[in-house]
């Protein structure tokens, strides 16, 4: 799959949309897959303050757990309840409906560290 | 020695792997030999080792005795037919059921336990057990920290004092503070520091045990309750004696959102303090916070219902150094004799059995405050157990109540200074009034003397 | 459809229960209304009801009894009888935690000699009998070398955990949970840690190194002196997880290989039956240095006079209610009783010997990446098959259930793909090992030959596999009323 031009990526498998001040953060279509049937995911509490590349969850599949990395710092400001309540979403839908949670942006320089579609997909194909 | 080789055997396998002794399989390199001579005696016949056995178990003379021990440990009736259906071999040598496809058996009863214990408790989820209703504590309090991110407890002194001494273990271990509330006159907990100390914003949880150490029926006030939760704190309620359950107010009811305790209750030996059974319920909000094995219903590839182990991901041997809990095994053989005890009581059979211990209690104190210079310590009202002060030390009266054959109960002295002279006693159903009869005597003639 | 054994709280009838009891009166009769429960919405049924539930359950559920149990890393051997009859005596069975000492008189002495047996087997100063299970004591001994180097007043200062990634997968989990940073040391070539490695990884930040061996390839750490010497130069603890001890038991001691601490397993080592997962019991043991620190009670004895010990100033405190789970401590005691030294011993080489005998057996129809001498267990790995044939560790596990065995351990240790873990233990005859290699030849055989019969396996137990996304995702962990 070709993940979507207009998402930054970070080398976790994290993609972040960034919508003015607010960023959106979900897992890519790689991890999904990587991961298999996705039946939890723990997610930061909103409110709280999270810097780029930080552990702030966990992703549980049946047999395997991996902790969550944010792409983009700032304050949580919503998570996503579809997932919460059916973490199959983000298998069925990582791009799109299955996003994890929402960032009020802290720092434009967090882009810096971040890939764009073509770098990530170079990444995932690569390994 | 239970080993099925021939020494014909032995040569033929010993060439099949290409080595030539025995020996030589478990060779380890130079000065790694055993250096002292193991000191373990030669091996005994099996007619030969039940007899050292029995002679051993004869030395344990206290199970002659008329008892009023209790104090988390009680002893039940155990309907025999508990023995012959939980030692199957079929349970009795299985492991944990990790092949759920050849262990639908052994799974299925754990989601009955599970769910045993949710109706008695009133949560909503319950654990397929852990090593005993201490360590539950200590795991519940992992829990709160984990939903919290605070780091400390405040606790009933009430509750068991070995309860307490295992969490104390445990959070000198994990870095965990605990602050204990005192009992009151009447037996309660004691919440008037609550207050104080849930405003430091630092408690991840709030623990009592009902009916408490003392025997007394300690539910939280539901003003204490809700000022817990208001808190966002979390309330935990302990349960020593799971008989209580049948007739008392649920820790649903009384507004616990974790409660833990010790099954021993339910059909498990004393056996000298184990193996027993600790349980676990809580809350939804908690469930992926609760340690230790699940059982979930699920369906097969054929749409078949079926039963597996569920939501592993949350223990250790995949979290790894993420995990919540580094819990492995539970108790499933004991969860096992639990969940036949409540089958083969069912609803009438638990609740006669659980008043039948109130009444025995009540009858018990009432024989003995009739004795001049027996009072009652604590007023408020108990399940099976109660305080009572006597004249003079208890250690001395209980060491003098041995002479007639007798186990008079527990001296508080042992963790409670103040109540030196003050005796835990313990009725069940297994209680007779001839009992009561002999302990009334016998401390009658003690009184006797000393006046 | 509907479950084949219905569930108990979804049959019976309200009126069949208590047979056992008197009729009592109402708990109104003798509490306050306030303090009481309104309902108790239990099933009730006649005892022959509870009699066919529990033997049919029974009847699906796979045991040493009933199968075959090469179950690697778990020792499931005979659990004999006598050990059963032994902790069912009544002076055991019926005696309460708080009798005293002097009318408990037989039980201490079990609790004793059984530690001082431990001692003398493994080669360490004490053992505390308080852990209930391998975990459990592996916590302990983690809280114990907390309180030690507290003391030494480096509390501070060591701050980390080395754990191979051939140990058992608690480790690390015990470690985190008291707070030690946990640093996992990669196998070398040959399957064991590396003392390069070791050597690179230790400091005066190093609590403790925590290893098993054999580890859990079934390799003999080879090594174990001079990786034990060198943690010890730096100040660190070695310690000894039991979970092979049956590798060795009578044959070489923790001890004498430079183990500070160490824990067994019971229920493994000394024939305690499993019971479907507990309850386990997990003694640990200590060098001299150590012994302050165990939990209490600690059974003393003088002049033949045994009592329970509370007052040990720098104990860790107990981890656990009472004197832990004592009716284990009769069936151990009563299994060692049952052996002797010599038996012991040999029970370990006949262990090993059945475990080999598998792997030259098995070697060429299935990869054994350490093909070597092993000890009590070995690892096969499935991965040249899965990219062969696409069948996987779990495809082949599942075929040996339709063939009357217990599956292997799979997927552990993880530095082996697609593995499988064989144990067989020394109660095995020839005649059981030679079913089992000419069983899972067949499989083999099949799985090249038409690898989807042995993907769709198994098709003989009472259901076939079951969606664990399912039961994850939505989790049913009750029954609830309709």
């Amino acid at each position: 799959m070709v993940s979507p031009q207009e998402l930054l990526y970070s080398k976790d498998h994290e993609w972040v949309r960034y919508d003015g001040e607010i960023a959106t953060v979900g897992i890519t279509d790689y991890a999904q897959h990587a991961l298999g049937d996705i039946v939890f995911v723990e997610l930061p509490r909103v409110g709280k303050t999270i810097t780029q590349f930080s552990n702030v969850g966990v992703i549980e599949s049946v047999k395997s757990v991996s902790d969550l990395f944010t792409p983009v710092g700032g304050e949580v400001t919503e998570i996503n309840p579809a997932v919460e309540a059916d973490a199959g979403l983000v298998n069925r839908e990582a791009f799109t409906e299955g996003w994890l949670f929402k960032v009020k942006v802290s720092s434009e320089a967090d882009k810096a560290g971040l890939l764009d579609a073509s770098a990530y997909d170079v990444l995932t194909s690569a390994g | 020695m239970y080993t099925p080789h021939t020494p014909a055997d032995i040569a033929s396998m010993l060439a099949d792997i290409g080595v030539a002794t025995l020996d030589e399989l478990v060779r380890v390199p130079e000065g790694l030999a055993p250096q002292a001579q193991i000191e373990v005696p030669a091996a005994l016949p099996e007619r030969e080792l039940a007899v050292v056995m029995a002679d051993l178990a004869s030395e344990n003379t206290a199970t002659n005795f008329r008892s009023f021990l209790g104090a988390g440990a009680y002893r039940h009736y155990i309907p025999p037919v508990l023995g012959t259906l939980a030692m199957r071999g079929e349970f009795l040598t299985a492991y944990t059921p990790y092949q759920a496809e050849v262990s639908q058996g052994y799974l299925q009863a754990i989601y009955e336990w599970q769910t045993y214990i949710a109706l008695l408790t009133g949560l909503e989820y319950a654990n397929a057990s852990v090593y005993d209703g201490a360590t539950a504590l200590a795991e519940a309090a992992i829990m709160a920290v984990n939903a919290t991110g605070r780091r400390s407890l405040v606790i009933s002194a009430a509750i068991h004092p070995q309860t307490r001494a295992v969490l104390a273990t445990y959070a000198r271990g994990i870095g965990l503070s605990i602050h204990e509330l005192p009992y009151a006159a009447n037996g309660c907990t004691d919440f008037s520091a609550l207050d104080a100390l849930l405003a430091t914003g630092d408690i991840a949880a709030v623990a009592v045990q009902s009916p408490n150490f003392f025997g007394v029926i300690d539910e939280p006030p539901a003003d204490v309750v809700t000022r817990v939760k208001a808190a966002s704190s979390v309330m935990i309620g302990v349960i020593a004696e799971a008989l209580s359950l049948a007739v008392l107010r649920t820790p649903a009811s009384w507004g616990a959102d974790i409660a833990v305790g010790e099954a021993q209750s339910f059909g498990i030996p004393l056996a000298y303090g184990g193996p027993y059974v600790g349980f676990m319920a809580c809350s939804a909000e908690h469930l992926r916070r609760l340690p230790g094995r699940l059982v979930g219903r699920t369906v097969d590839t054929n749409g078949k219902p079926g039963f597996t182990l569920t939501l592993q991901a949350r223990e250790q041997h995949i979290r790894r150094e993420r995990a919540i809990s580094n819990i492995c095994t539970n108790q499933a053989h004991c969860a096992l004799l639990a969940t036949m005890y409540l089958a083969a009581l069912g609803e009438r059979g638990l609740r006669d059995c659980a008043v039948a211990n109130i009444r025995m209690t009540q009858q018990l104190v009432a024989a003995l405050l009739e004795l001049p210079g027996v009072t009652r310590v604590f007023a408020a009202p108990v399940f099976n157990e109660c305080v009572l002060r006597v004249p003079g030390k208890a250690a001395d009266v209980l060491l003098r109540l041995q002479a007639d054959q007798i186990l008079g109960g527990v001296d508080l002295g042992r963790w409670y200074p103040e109540l030196a002279d003050c005796i835990l006693l313990t009725a069940t159903e297994m209680t007779i009034e001839d009992d009561i009869c002999a302990l009334q005597q016998a401390l009658q003639c003690q009184l006797e003397v000393l006046v | 459809m509907s479950l084949d054994i219905p569930l108990l709280f979804e049959t019976g009838q309200p009126g069949r229960a208590n047979r056992y009891l008197r009729e009592e009166a109402a708990a109104t009769t003798y509490l306050p209304p306030e303090l009481l429960r309104e309902t108790l919405p239990l099933p009730e049924h006649t005892e022959l009801d509870v009699v066919r539930h529990f033997t049919r359950l029974s009847q699906r559920t796979m045991s040493i009894d009933t199968n075959f149990y090469p179950l690697g890393s778990c020792t499931m051997k005979y659990n004999p009888r006598v050990n059963d009859a032994s902790a069912a005596l009544a002076g055991f069975r019926d005696l309460h935690p708080y009798a005293p000492d002097a009318l408990a008189q037989g039980a201490l002495r079990v609790m004793h000699t059984l530690e001082r047996a431990l001692a003398s087997l493994f080669g360490m100063h004490a053992f505390s009998l308080n852990p209930a299970a391998g975990a459990h004591a592996e916590l302990t001994a983690l809280l114990i070398a907390l309180a030690y180097f507290a003391q030494r007043g480096e509390g501070t200062q060591r701050t980390t955990v080395i754990v191979p990634d051939t140990a058992h997968g608690t480790n690390p989990a015990s470690a985190a949970m008291v707070g030690y940073k946990v640093v996992s040391l990669e196998s070398d070539a040959r399957g064991r840690v590396s003392l390069e490695r070791i050597l690179s990884t230790i400091g005066p930040d190093t609590a403790v190194c925590m290893m098993t061996n054999p580890n859990t390839l079934g390799l003999f750490e080879d090594h174990i002196a001079e990786i034990a010497a060198a943690v010890h130069a730096v100040g660190g603890l070695m310690y000894y997880d039991g979970a092979n001890a049956n590798a060795l038991m009578g044959n070489a001691r923790p001890g004498d290989m430079g183990f500070d601490l160490m824990h067994l397993n019971l229920h493994k080592t000394f024939s305690i039956p499993h019971g479907g997962g507990g309850a386990g019991a997990g003694p640990v043991g200590v060098s001299a240095a150590l012994a302050p620190f165990l939990p209490t009670p600690i059974v003393r004895s003088q002049d033949d006079i045994f009592a329970l010990d509370f007052s040990c100033e720098q104990s860790i405190g107990p981890m656990r209610s009472f004197w832990s789970n004592f009716a284990h401590m009769v069936r151990a005691l009563s299994y060692i009783l049952a052996n002797g030294a010599d038996g012991l011993a040999q029970c370990s080489k006949l262990a090993v010997l059945n475990a080999n005998y598998l792997r030259v057996k098995l070697r060429d129809v299935i990869d054994v990446p350490f093909d070597e001498l092993c000890r009590h267990e070995f690892v096969a790995s499935a991965q040249g098959l899965k990219r062969d044939t696409g069948v996987r560790a779990l495809d082949l596990a599942k075929a040996l259930l339709d063939a009357g065995y217990h599956a292997p351990t799979m997927y552990f240790p993880l530095l082996v793909p697609e593995c499988l873990m064989i144990e067989p233990t020394e109660t095995e005859s020839k005649e059981t090992l030679d079913g089992f290699i000419a069983a899972f030849r067949a499989i083999l055989t099949q799985a090249r030959r038409d690898p989807s019969v042995i993907q769709s396996t198994p098709t003989t137990t009472p259901v076939a596999r079951l969606d664990e996304t399912q039961a994850a995702r939505h989790p049913n962990l009750r029954w609830k009323p309709a």
